[in-house]
């Protein structure tokens, strides 16, 4: 991966900055501290700073085509280069470097826009068409690279992170408050909002094109699902699972080229272990693997970690985090997330990434994007057993189904099933609803919203739930529900939170790549096409997965719960003495300035987590929200000076 | 401080972070307000039981003793008595 930046001028007589380039590149040093290159010239800025990972030698950028009238600025991986070069080669295209980034200007000139249907990877690309005076911003299908844009009177910013943005703009933003409110329902704002006024990204999927003072957006990209049953795939299950293996298998493959080694990550878990069985017994590549550990007995998987390590035989690290490892690092964290976050589990992921750099890795592949694509997490096990339940909403039996659900959980003394039927119960009697699955989550998640002070609340203009329904495609009532449910998990959680505070960002924050074979568009493509009842038999979750990798991964990992992951949220930052800026952040002063919060009640909250009575969700996501939250407004509000305009340099770059 | 107004102080501040009175009636379902969950219910049996020295039951742990200041008054009464 790296980081890219740039400025487009309408007026025609125009030209960008270098000094102005320069500073919006360095704030995203972080992602490519290998070198930085820059094209100027009228109405367009480009500027890139470089990881190294493939044609290390050759590959600086921008890039540009035979006759210099196309340049090119990417932050990625095509991971097909290898197959496009051949084929553009055959068409006559000259290629003067070795990298991945020079196909993608000669599939432009190939094949105008479509180019980007080509391309198998994960990628952020600013494309400059100077014969036509045309720019395009163009990121990966399910938004694996981040790409932010912002548009002032005359001129559009663009870059891999806001930080870029912000430096460019000049004044101090401010905070959007219904992306706040929809990042308080959903996990993060509904794309292409952020929890920046006046700051968007470029959606998952598609492309923006800027040409005779125009800017039009186009999809090229969506998961889509049958809408009648008869589209399903309808060959015998065997003959699907082994065409799932070999799209698995191949996936992975290609995502292993790079002239630097590539290392995995190893939760413990199905999907990692199944990554890592692919590495080590379909390729030459020496498998060196990375995971994390925990103190809490609850959170901690290093015995199932341990269990694959000894039957794969990889060359194994761990890194233990501690409450204080969390509580350290939180800062950091949200200077890497830019956008508030409801628990502490990005911490540790940065903690790992780091740790991985300090092995001399820059590359690694992950389990991430299975739970989504072949549906593995609970919420679709809930929807499941709801819509079960709503077609017979009186039945005392059918909520009993519930305690299937969550076997992880200590629940000892937790007899108080009424509580737990009416948790689940929420809205039970809307199974048709396209947002069915989601409606407990999204309904326990906005809870941390009565914490919003009453000034707040009246500068919302919009209803979060509405934005979520408005941005669904319009045949998402004909797709099966379990399908719904992928989706709206794929677009939200996953492309909002999981793969951006939780992925890109964290990885980044240390100058490393992830990739993730399960989001190679082939293997969605083909799962969207099988039926449901083969993603989860009964309540079996990814079964097809299980049955498919069966042979590869060691039988303790397909008969062990799902474990989710998660990190210590309040503990972090309450046991023994808190951090200062716990304090600092929390006072009344502070929430009363920064306006989001109302001050008492936080107080309150402060008063039920010292003496020890906060152990919900509820309150554990509160702490986390509004400290974060808080953070956020002192990065980039507050110390906007010190950290977007000055030359003194902020501790987290 | 008596039973219900050391309870309402309770419920006010640590699941409706607020000490204004006006918030819940005495009547009021927790449920059906919606502030309390199946974690809620459990901190509020730790209360109960840090606060009024006895056990609560597997079996007692039902809406019916819990689910208002009103009744759970009543169910600490009945335990106590």
């Amino acid at each position: 991966m790296c980081g890219i930046a740039g400025v487009f001028h309408f007026e025609s007589a125009s030209r960008p900055d270098k000094n102005l380039l320069q500073a919006m590149i360095t704030q995203v040093k972080h992602r490519g501290p290998d070198g930085f290159g820059f094209h100027i010239s009228n109405q367009i800025g480009l500027a890139h700073s470089r990881l190294s990972i493939i044609d290390i030698a050759g590959g600086d950028q921008p890039i540009h085509n035979e006759d210099k009238t196309i340049w090119v600025i990417f932050n990625g991986e095509i991971f097909n280069y290898i197959e496009l070069r051949e084929q553009l080669a055959m068409h006559g295209h000259q290629f003067y470097t070795k990298s991945d980034t020079e196909v993608i200007v000669h599939l432009y000139e190939q094949y105008g826009d479509d180019f980007v249907n080509q391309l198998n990877g994960q990628f952020a690309i600013s494309l400059w068409d100077s014969k036509k005076n045309r720019l395009i911003l163009a990121r990966d299908r399910v938004g694996i690279t981040p790409l932010f844009y912002h548009l002032d009177n005359n001129r559009i910013f663009f870059a891999s992170e806001i930080k870029s943005i912000l430096a460019g703009m000049g004044k101090s933003p401010t905070l959007n408050p219904d992306g706040l409110d929809q990042l308080m329902t959903f996990w993060s704002a509904v794309s292409p909002v952020t929890v920046f006024q006046g700051v968007y990204e470029v959606s998952p999927g598609e492309m923006l094109i800027i040409e005779n003072n125009k800017i039009t957006k186009k999809r090229y990209w969506d998961w889509a699902f049958p809408i009648s049953p008869s589209e399903y795939l309808n060959s015998p299950e065997n003959d699907q699972l082994d065409q799932l293996r070999d799209i698995l298998i191949n996936a992975t493959k290609i995502r292993l080229r790079a002239d630097v080694p590539v290392g995995a990550y190893l939760s413990g878990g199905l999907d990692s272990t199944v990554i890592s069985s692919i590495i080590h017994k379909y390729s030459d590549a020496n498998l060196r693997t990375f995971s994390l550990q925990f103190n809490d007995k609850e959170l901690d998987e290093s015995a199932h970690q341990d269990e694959v390590v000894n039957y794969l035989k990889t060359q194994h690290s761990s890194i233990r985090c501690s409450t204080s490892d969390i509580a350290e690092n939180f800062l950091a964290t949200i200077w890497h997330t830019e956008q508030p976050i409801l628990r502490t589990a990005p911490v540790p992921m940065k903690i790992l990434s780091g740790f991985v750099r300090r092995n001399n890795y820059k590359v690694v592949l992950t389990g991430e994007g299975s739970d989504e694509v072949l549906g593995g997490y609970d919420i679709f096990k809930e929807t499941k057993i709801r819509k079960f339940w709503a077609k017979r909403p009186d039945s005392s039996m059918r909520p009993l189904l519930l305690k299937r659900l969550y076997p992880y959980l200590d629940l000892s003394r937790n007899n108080a099933r009424k509580y737990l039927e009416a948790f689940f119960g929420t809205d039970i009697g809307l199974p048709e609803t396209d947002y069915f699955s989601h409606i407990p989550r999204w309904t326990t998640t906005a809870k941390v919203k009565e914490f919003f002070s009453t000034d707040f609340k009246l500068r919302l203009s919009d209803n979060a739930i509405s934005n979520m329904v408005a941005s669904l495609p319009n045949n998402i009532s004909q797709w099966h529900i379990f399908n719904r449910a992928q989706y709206i998990e794929a677009k939200s959680l996953m492309g909002g939170y999981l793969l951006s505070s939780q992925g890109d960002r964290m990885l980044m924050a240390n100058s490393v790549e992830g990739r993730f074979p399960f989001l190679d568009h082939r293997l969605i493509e083909f799962a969207n096409k099988m039926h449901p009842n083969l993603k989860m038999k009964v309540l079996n979750e990814k079964y097809c997965l299980k049955k498919a990798m069966k042979a590869d991964v060691p039988p303790g990992v397909l008969a062990r719960y799902k474990q989710p992951y998660r990190a210590p949220d309040i503990p972090a930052f309450f046991t023994g003495k808190s951090p200062d800026y716990v304090d600092h952040l929390l006072s009344d002063v502070n929430l009363k300035n920064a306006g989001y919060f109302d001050a008492s009640k936080i107080q309150l909250l402060l008063k039920k987590i010292r003496a020890g009575r906060a152990i919900g969700y509820k309150d554990n996501m509160a702490l986390v929200g509004v400290l974060s939250t808080q953070a956020w407004h002192d990065h980039f509000i507050t110390n906007y000076q010190v950290n977007f305009t000055d030359k003194s340099v902020n501790t987290f770059k | 401080m008596d039973t219900k107004s050391k309870l309402r102080t309770y419920i006010l501040e640590s699941f409706l972070f607020t000490n204004d009175q006006n918030a819940l009636a005495d009547d009021d379902s927790f449920l059906e307000k919606g502030f309390i969950d199946s974690t809620g219910i459990l901190e509020v049996i730790y209360f109960i039981e840090d606060q009024f020295k006895f056990k609560v039951s597997d079996d007692e742990m039902v809406p019916e003793n819990l689910d208002s200041i009103n009744k759970i008054v009543a169910f600490v009464q009945r335990k106590k008595a």
